[in-house]
């Protein structure tokens, strides 16, 4: 995770957003660290939004602080704060050029009309566009702006950098490329990158660590891959990647593992989590390539069910498995070992079998 | 071919042409009949000779023009000189056009700005409020301006009320009044064309510059006004032309001194002491100046608009 020199670059504190009589973020905390790629992630009208624009200084606070390396900044207007947006259209100037365009921040900020150009054509390099630089952004792909907006908002050096939805507007391969270079620009800057999205494998794909939200409030905070494998509970659980959501009855805990039975009378093993006592019912959750067929039980916790269906999904295949008498479950399988796997077809007896602590069980 | 699916495209292209003249005729109509005929009438007027009661007679003839620009003496018979009276009349009707052109851009952009950033809900009730006064008709609106900017009349009063002044300060009978006048018979005029485009305008622009370290007056003078610069330069047109050929103001706001074009052609036209062809010169002349005026602004502006600037 994050080591403990690096500094604090935002540091959200109770911060509460009130319109009207409508609770936007409901005392939400949280800090992301310098040099970070930082995501907020969660469906849409949770308040990715609304938190990004207080941060900018486009909304006020309700309640509460938003520390800007250490320094409180909830009062100043958004021209006071070292911190630039990459807006969701870009809003681009539409009567300027693009080199106009980039260079408007470094002249906002005292630079003499020649050196803004020079540094904006520096930017413009850097996102490979030095050749439309006398274009109108009318004149550009979407994409095109998009790296404009990008080159805009880097060219004065910010020391945080706000991206709302950026690539929401593009097509997927085009959504694919940029997300590399998004993440390559962070690193070559060095600049904490805050990025909204609303779809989950993007944030996976690019975030060293990950805010999931939902109705305003944090659901869990955490590495990408600690989310992924460790969902807090079952609204993060359901909403990241493909899963095994089911009722759980806790029937024994011991060493660290928690004995379960689901209906159906099957039996497995989760990892107990703290908080969660014999006896009670809870949903567990488990994800769907961390799951094996087989034709004969594995060992005595193979789960006995029959083949429902086989769903084609380029890279891999996912059956769907009823349980005898108890509910249904989801098997992922690479396709490209599918030469060491047998293929079980719909109505096939088979085993469902789960690697060691992959079955997770969640608080709420 | 009447109603019913069409049967071929040819047919439908056909039957739609036919409809689109006869749907056009009305708008020909209007512009042929009520634009341009007056337009070539006044034309043809101007190259005639005067009748003394007023009217024309069918002689073609220079002199409304020659009278326009020079001064012959009273005979006629001395060499001519630049007759400045007109040309002095002309001038100071652009002044004063411009002058209540500037006023106007001054109150209304501020007033457009407001409404357009109230809620969508209550921009309507805003633009009706704006509107309101000019129910009444323009004579009744300009002689009540009179009474208000009188010595002894309420502008006066409230201004010594509120201990501003010690003394009436006198603004019937100046320019400045034939300015007020004419800042208020138009101002609509640049308020909603500014309007509308103020409200078209995204104001994610705006803090967009923000955003970029833009004070709200960089924004204002960068972002917005070149955004909205179309809403802006059709305002300024819509009150500068208007004001140029206006006559209602400065008969009943300038007195006699503070005469303007309108009022010039208005007597021309008017009982038996006019000269028609003089008053049709002056108008043409006075057209010609706004064409004028009208394509060095479009020229301009597409200038400016490929200039990027
Ligand atoms: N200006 C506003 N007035 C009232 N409600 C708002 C306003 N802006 C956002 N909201 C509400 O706040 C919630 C969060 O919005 P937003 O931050 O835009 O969500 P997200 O970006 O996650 O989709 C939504 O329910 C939205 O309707
Ligand atoms: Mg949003």
């Amino acid at each position: 995770m994050v080591p403990e020199e690096q500094s604090i670059a935002i540091d959200v504190r109770d911060a509460v957003k009130r319109y009207d009589d409508f609770t936007a973020l409901k005392k939400l905390s949280l800090s992301i660290m310098d040099n970070e790629f930082f995501t907020l992630l969660g469906p849409s009208g949770c308040g990715k939004t609304t938190l990004l624009r207080m941060i900018a200084g486009f909304e006020n606070v309700t309640e509460g602080e938003i520390f800007l390396f250490g320094e409180e900044i909830k009062n100043l207007p958004p021209y006071q704060r070292p911190v630039n947006t990459v807006f969701q259209n870009y809003a681009l100037f539409p009567h300027m050029t693009v080199l106009d365009n980039v260079a408007f921040g470094l002249e906002m900020r005292g630079s003499s009309k020649s050196e803004a150009r020079k540094g904006a054509g520096e930017m413009l390099e850097l996102v490979q566009l030095t050749q439309f630089a006398n274009r109108k952004p009318s004149q550009l792909s979407g994409g095109q702006q998009q790296r404009v907006a990008l080159a805009r908002a880097l060219a004065p050096r910010p020391k945080v950098l706000l991206l709302d939805e950026p690539l929401s507007a593009l097509d997927l391969k085009l959504r694919k490329a940029m997300q590399l270079e998004l993440k390559h620009l962070q690193r070559e800057t060095g600049i904490t990158f805050i990025f909204v999205t609303h779809d989950q494998e993007e944030a996976l794909t690019m975030s060293d660590r990950i805010a999931v939200m939902s109705d305003g409030e944090l659901q869990q905070l955490g590495a990408a891959k600690d989310i992924y494998e460790r969902p807090r509970n079952m609204f993060v659980a359901d909403f990241i990647g493909e899963t095994n959501l089911l009722e759980v009855s806790v029937d024994k805990i011991a060493n660290g593992r928690a004995v379960c039975h689901l209906g159906g009378g099957h039996e497995l093993t989760c990892n107990s989590v703290e908080g969660i006592g014999v006896g009670s019912k809870v949903h567990m959750s488990v994800r769907p390539e961390r799951l094996f067929i087989s034709a004969t039980p594995v060992e005595n916790e193979s789960l006995k069910g029959r083949v429902k269906e086989n769903i084609f999904i380029g890279t891999d295949i996912s059956t769907l498995i009823n349980l005898v008498d108890g509910p249904e479950f989801i098997v992922r399988t690479s396709n490209s070992d599918r030469g060491n796997k047998r293929i079980f077809e719909p109505g096939n007896e088979v085993f469902v079998n789960m690697e060691m602590g992959a079955a997770r069980l969640l608080i709420d | 071919m009447t109603g019913g699916a069409p049967n071929s495209g040819g047919a439908t292209t056909d039957t739609y042409a036919k409809a689109r003249t006869w749907l056009l005729m009305p708008a020909w109509l209007v512009l042929l009949v009520l634009s341009l005929t007056p337009v070539a009438l006044m034309l043809v007027y101007s190259f005639l000779t005067k009748e003394f009661r007023g009217g024309v007679i069918w002689d073609f003839s220079l002199a409304a023009y020659d009278q326009f620009f020079f001064d012959r003496g009273l005979f006629g018979d001395e060499p001519a000189r630049i007759e400045w009276t007109y040309i002095g009349i002309f001038w100071r009707s652009i002044w004063q056009a411009g002058a209540a052109t500037v006023l106007s851009l001054l109150i209304g952009f501020p007033t457009a700005y407001f409404i357009a950033t109230r809620p969508e809900k209550a921009r309507p009730i805003w633009v009706f409020l704006v509107t309101i006064p000019y129910w009444v008709n323009l004579l009744i609106r300009t002689v009540s301006m009179k009474f208000l900017l009188r010595d002894q009349g309420p502008l006066n009063d409230f201004l010594m009320f509120t201990g501003l002044i010690d003394s009436p300060i006198h603004i019937i009978n100046t320019n400045f009044a034939v300015q007020l006048g004419l800042f208020y018979s138009y101002l609509p005029f640049m308020v909603l064309p500014i309007y509308a485009a103020v409200e078209r305008y995204n104001f994610t622009l705006s803090e967009a510059a923000a955003d970029l370290y833009a004070s709200k007056w960089v924004t204002l003078r960068r972002i917005l006004l070149p955004a909205v610069k179309p809403g802006v330069v059709a305002g300024c047109i819509l009150v500068f032309v208007p004001s140029l050929g206006s006559f209602l103001a400065p008969d009943l706001l300038g007195g006699a001194k503070n005469f303007m074009i309108g009022s010039l052609i208005e007597e021309q036209f008017k009982g038996n002491a006019g000269n028609w062809p003089f008053g049709a010169a002056a108008s043409m002349i006075l057209l010609t100046l706004v064409l004028i005026i009208l394509i060095m602004f479009t020229r301009q502006q597409a200038k400016s608009n490929k200039a990027g600037g």
